[in-house]
C-alpha cells in the first residue's frame, strides 16, 4: 500500500463538480496529517486542461482515452479499478453522487477493498469515517482497517473552497486498458424548463411526503402565494407526479438558496439537505421532533402541517 | 426476457430508532420494517417491462424479518417467481451481494434490478457489488429502462434533473431510483391471497468468502436541534411567532 490519497475527479460538460473540490480540500488535510500524497485522478478525452484547476493535489494522474470522452459507468469502473490496482492508494475518495455510486462499489470489489459509503466526516488521520445513515437520523463511525479503502462522500460535507486551488500540479499520464464496452453513451437529456425557476425565488414553501396527497397541495400553494413565493418539494412528491421535476430540491433536483425556505413535512434526508442547506433562513415544520431537518433549520416547529398551514395563512 | 428484482425490508423511519446496548447497531427487537421504497420502484419498472413486452419477473430476497410478506406482496403485484436465500447471517453488503450472486448465477437472467440504495446501508449499494460478483456491467441511479430486442436503453439521472441515456447489452445490473410510473398499489386482500397461493422457493446462499473489511466503531444520533431554535405552543402561537420572525428579518 502506498501513502497516496486518491480523489476521483467528477466533471460534466467541461465543468469540474463541487464535490471534487470538497474531496480535494478534505484529502489535503488527510494527506497533510498522515504524510501522504494527494492525487487527483482525472479521466477523459482531451480534458487535460481541467488539471489547471486541481492545484490542491500534489499530482494529477490523467487518463486520456476516446472511450472516456463522455462519462460511462463501465469504462470508469474499469479505468479507476486499474489505477487503484497499480498504485495501491491508502484511501480512494469518490463522490456519493450519481457517478460515484457507479464507481465506488466496483473499485471496492475489483481490488478487494472495504467500501464505506455515505461519508459525512473523515478523521484527519484517516482512522475513522462517519457515515450518515437512516435518512440522516443516525451516524455510524467505521474503522477502515489498515490496507486501503474506498470512501464515498456525501456532497456538501466539506467546504469546496478549501480544495479550489488554481494551477496545475505535475500531470502524470497513464493508460487504462478499458477494452470492449457493452454500455454506450447515447446522449444527455437536459431538463425541461419549468413554469417557475425555483433557483431564482426568494421565498420557497417546500412540501414533502408529509403533505400526504396532491389534494392537499392547494393549501401549500395558497400559503406560498400569500408569502409572495413559489412552491418546491422533495423527491417523493415528484416521483408521485404531483409536481413537476423542476420543483424538486436536492441532489438530483435543484440547489436553491432563497431568503426563506419553509420546509413542510420534509424529513431532511441527506439527498434533500444537499439542495437547500445554504438558504438564508430555514424554518422546518414536522410532527417528528427527531426529524433530521431540525439539525439544519434555524427555527423548528413541531406541529401537524395541516394545523400549521391554515394558522399561518390566516395571519398573512 | 428474465428480470430479477432483489428486495429488502428496511426500518420504517417514521418510528423512533433506538441504539443497541453495544452502541454499534439499531436495537432491532421492536423495529417496524417496511419494503425499501426504491425496491417498490425497481419492481414497478420490471412489471412495466413485463406489461409492455412480456417478461418473467423473479423477486428474490435474503432471509430476514418480515421478508415472506414482502415477497408475497411482490407476487400480488405480478412477480412470477419468489425466491428466498437462506444461510446469510451478517449485515455486510458485500456478503449479501455475494450470496445473491451465488444464487442468481444459477438462474436465467437478462436484467438484475435492485433498488438504488437503502437507508441502513453503510458499506455500499448492492447493485454495483452484485454486478461485479456476477461479472456483468451495471448502471446506478436509473430512472427508466426500455428494451428493444437485446438492446436496453437506460436513463440515468445526474444532478439538476439532467439525464444521461445509455444503450447497453444484456446481461446488465441496474440500481433503480425511480420507475417510469408511480408504483402500483395492491390491496391487502390480494396479498393475503398470494400468501396462500404463491410459493416461496428456498435456495442456499453457498460460499460467501468475502469480507466487508471495515468494522463499526459506534452508532449515535447526530446532534438534534443543534441548529434550530424550537418554537413551542399551539399551531396558532407558533404561526404568530413565525410571523414575528419573518417581520423582523424583513421578509414579510
Ligand atoms: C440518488 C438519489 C437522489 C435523490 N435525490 C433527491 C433529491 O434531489 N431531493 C429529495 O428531496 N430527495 C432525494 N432523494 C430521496 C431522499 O433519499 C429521501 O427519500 C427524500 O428526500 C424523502 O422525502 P421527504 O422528506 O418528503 O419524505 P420522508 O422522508 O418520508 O419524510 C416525511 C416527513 O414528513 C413528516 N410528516 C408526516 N406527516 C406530517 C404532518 N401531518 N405534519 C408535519 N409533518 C409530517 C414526517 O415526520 C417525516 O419527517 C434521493 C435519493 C437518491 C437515492
Ligand atoms: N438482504 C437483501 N435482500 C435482497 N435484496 C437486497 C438485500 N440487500 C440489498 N438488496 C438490494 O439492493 C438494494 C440496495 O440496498 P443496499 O445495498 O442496502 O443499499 C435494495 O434496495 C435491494 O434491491
Amino acid at each position: 500500500m502506498s501513502n497516496q490519497i486518491f480523489v476521483i475527479v467528477e466533471h460534466l460538460k467541461g465543468n469540474i463538480e463541487d464535490i471534487t473540490f470538497e474531496m480535494l480540500g478534505k484529502g489535503k488535510e488527510i494527506a497533510g496529517a498522515t504524510g501522504g500524497e494527494l492525487v487527483a485522478v482525472l479521466l477523459g478525452s482531451g480534458a487535460d486542461d481541467l488539471a489547471g484547476q486541481l492545484g490542491a493535489a500534489g499530482k494529477v494522474i490523467y487518463v486520456d482515452d476516446p472511450q472516456l470522452a463522455e462519462y460511462n459507468p463501465q469504462a470508469y469502473c474499469k479505468a479507476v479499478s486499474a489505477l487503484v490496482a497499480a498504485n495501491q492508494p491508502k484511501m480512494v475518495l469518490v463522490g456519493n453522487t450519481s457517478m460515484g455510486m457507479d464507481i465506488a462499489g466496483g473499485v471496492s470489489v475489483a481490488n478487494n477493498l472495504p467500501f464505506i459509503a455515505y461519508a459525512s466526516g473523515i478523521a484527519n488521520d484517516g482512522s475513522t469515517v462517519t457515515s450518515s445513515l437512516y435518512g440522516g437520523k443516525m451516524n455510524v463511525d467505521s474503522s477502515p482497517g489498515g490496507d486501503g479503502c474506498v470512501v464515498s462522500v456525501i456532497a456538501g460535507s466539506f467546504p469546496a473552497d478549501a480544495g479550489r486551488v488554481e494551477g496545475s500540479p505535475a500531470v502524470e499520464t497513464a493508460s487504462a486498458d478499458i477494452g470492449d464496452l457493452s454500455i454506450r453513451f447515447k446522449q444527455l437529456i437536459e431538463p425541461e424548463g419549468g413554469d417557475v425557476d425555483i433557483t431564482a425565488q426568494e421565498i420557497l414553501v417546500s412540501v414533502g411526503r408529509g403533505i400526504q396527497s396532491d389534494e392537499n397541495l392547494p393549501m401549500a400553494e395558497e400559503l406560498a402565494a400569500k408569502l409572495g413565493g413559489a412552491i418546491s418539494c422533495s423527491r417523493p412528491i415528484v416521483d408521485s407526479k404531483w409536481l413537476a421535476k423542476t420543483r424538486q430540491v436536492g441532489k438530483s433536483g435543484l440547489k436553491v438558496k432563497p431568503k426563506l425556505y419553509l420546509a413542510l413535512g420534509i424529513s431532511g434526508a441527506p439527498e434533500h439537505i444537499e439542495g437547500m442547506k445554504d438558504a438564508d433562513l430555514i424554518i422546518a415544520v414536522n410532527t417528528d421532533p427527531k426529524a433530521p431537518i431540525f439539525d439544519y433549520a434555524h427555527y423548528g416547529v413541531v406541529q401537524d402541517l395541516f394545523d400549521f398551514i391554515p394558522a399561518l395563512s390566516s395571519k398573512l | 426476457m428474465n428480470i430479477i428484482v432483489p428486495i429488502k425490508q428496511v426500518p420504517d423511519l417514521v418510528e423512533e430508532l433506538e441504539i443497541n446496548s453495544a452502541g454499534t447497531d439499531l436495537d432491532r427487537e421492536w423495529l417496524k420494517m417496511k419494503l425499501n421504497e426504491f425496491d417498490d420502484h425497481a419492481l414497478e419498472e420490471a412489471l412495466l417491462l413485463k406489461d409492455e413486452q412480456g417478461a418473467n419477473v423473479t423477486a428474490i430476497a435474503l432471509d430476514g424479518d418480515d421478508i415472506d410478506k414482502a415477497l408475497f406482496a411482490a407476487a400480488a403485484k405480478g412477480a412470477d417467481r419468489l425466491i428466498k436465500v437462506t444461510g446469510v447471517a451478517g449485515t455486510s453488503t458485500h456478503e449479501a451481494a455475494k450470496a445473491m450472486a451465488n444464487v442468481i448465477q444459477g438462474l436465467e437472467y437478462d436484467l438484475v434490478m435492485t433498488g438504488v440504495q437503502a437507508v441502513d446501508d453503510r458499506d455500499g449499494q448492492m447493485a454495483v457489488l452484485l454486478a461485479h460478483y456476477l461479472g456483468i456491467p451495471h448502471v446506478s441511479v436509473v430512472t427508466g429502462v426500455q428494451v428493444a430486442g437485446s438492446s436496453v436503453t437506460v436513463h440515468k439521472e445526474y444532478g439538476g434533473g439532467m439525464v444521461a441515456e445509455f444503450e447497453a447489452a444484456t446481461p446488465l445490473a441496474l440500481g433503480i431510483q425511480a420507475a417510469r410510473e408511480t408504483p402500483r398499489y395492491v390491496p391487502v386482500a390480494k396479498v393475503r391471497r398470494a400468501s396462500r397461493d404463491a410459493n416461496i422457493e428456498e435456495m442456499a446462499a453457498g460460499d460467501l468468502g468475502v469480507d466487508a473489511g471495515s468494522t463499526v466503531a459506534k452508532m449515535y444520533k447526530p446532534e438534534t436541534g443543534a441548529g434550530a431554535e424550537m418554537i413551542d405552543g399551539s399551531a396558532e402561537d407558533q404561526a404568530s411567532k413565525i410571523i414575528e420572525i419573518l417581520t423582523q428579518k424583513g421578509i414579510k
